[in-house]
């Protein structure tokens, strides 16, 4: 069998029969009342909402401490030096076992 | 004189929500042919041509002008379409004993002389929502706009919001599901 053939048949026999645009009577009545009609509250929804709006301040905040956190910070005089730190610290261990 | 779209827009914003009212009645058969294309069950459609007027209302705002208003809502109407075949995609494959009698009667006629198979449109049209029920929803969606209304791909990827390469590839790859549809309907006993 020819599916091309066929393929082009069928979309022929769907484009000629096109669907109807008949309406149900009064519906546009029916669409109104539901666009009136209170709708119910999702709370979980509207927590949800919340949240996410909840987000950007949040984030805003935590960035910002950070950044005060840095800015405050002094670095410990030890720590500059470098060769000094790494042998208070080797050494910290027979100062204990000195004493 | 009736008041024109536009008209019936504004008073729609100012807060006259019953203004909204006349629009409905304007395009609600445009809208329920193009839910009839995609939706079998009247339940089914009358609950896309509520969804698509419930969503126009509530975007009302976002609305331009720069297009006709018509042609805001069957983009609207389009996409809802698209949402309702994703959410009730039901593809299981059919074979030709799942075929009804008149189906496999208009593909034997179809078998024996191509040319030859105006009657019974019944059985093709059967034929024809059983096999489009069977494809991807995007599939489906773009076999109905560019093989069935005939639509052009500039069209489609408007009313889609898709790009056009991507309508052009989706349109390649659903002539491609089609005819393996097609392929396994009919080989059984025809090919």
């Amino acid at each position: 069998m020819d599916l091309d053939q066929l393929q082009q048949k069928l979309m022929a026999v769907a484009k000629a029969s096109p669907p109807g645009d008949h309406v149900p009577y009064a519906f546009e009545k029916r669409i109104m009342a539901r666009l009136i009609a209170p709708l119910p509250v999702d709370v979980w929804a509207v927590w949800g909402r919340w949240l996410w709006r909840a987000v950007a301040p949040c984030m805003s905040v935590m960035a910002a401490l950070g950044l005060w956190v840095i800015a405050t910070m002094h670095p410990e005089q030890e720590s500059q030096n470098l060769e000094q730190a790494i042998e208070n610290t080797l050494l910290s261990s027979d100062d204990v076992a000195g004493e | 004189m009736e008041p024109s779209d536009t008209e019936l827009i504004a008073a729609v914003r100012k807060g006259d929500v019953a203004q909204f009212e006349p629009l409905i009645a304007r395009y609600q058969p445009r809208v329920f042919a193009t839910a009839r294309r995609y939706a079998r069950r009247e339940d089914e459609i009358q609950d896309i041509v509520q969804e698509v007027f419930i969503k126009a209302f509530q975007k009302l705002d976002s609305f331009r002008a720069e297009a006709p208003f018509e042609h805001w809502l069957m983009r609207l109407a389009v996409r809802t379409c698209y949402d309702f075949l994703r959410v009730h995609q039901r593809n299981r494959e059919t074979t030709l004993t799942d075929l009804s009698d008149p189906e496999v009667d208009w593909l034997e006629r179809f078998a024996a002389g191509p040319a030859d198979n105006s009657n019974n449109t019944d059985a093709a049209r059967a034929l024809v929502e059983r096999v489009m029920a069977q494809l991807a929803p995007e599939a489906r969606l773009v076999i109905t706009l560019l093989e069935i209304e005939d639509r052009s791909v500039k069209e489609i990827a408007q009313l889609t919001g898709w790009s056009i390469p991507l309508v052009k590839v989706r349109a390649f790859r659903a002539r491609a599901q089609m005819k393996k549809i097609l392929e396994t309907l009919t080989q059984e006993k025809y090919l």
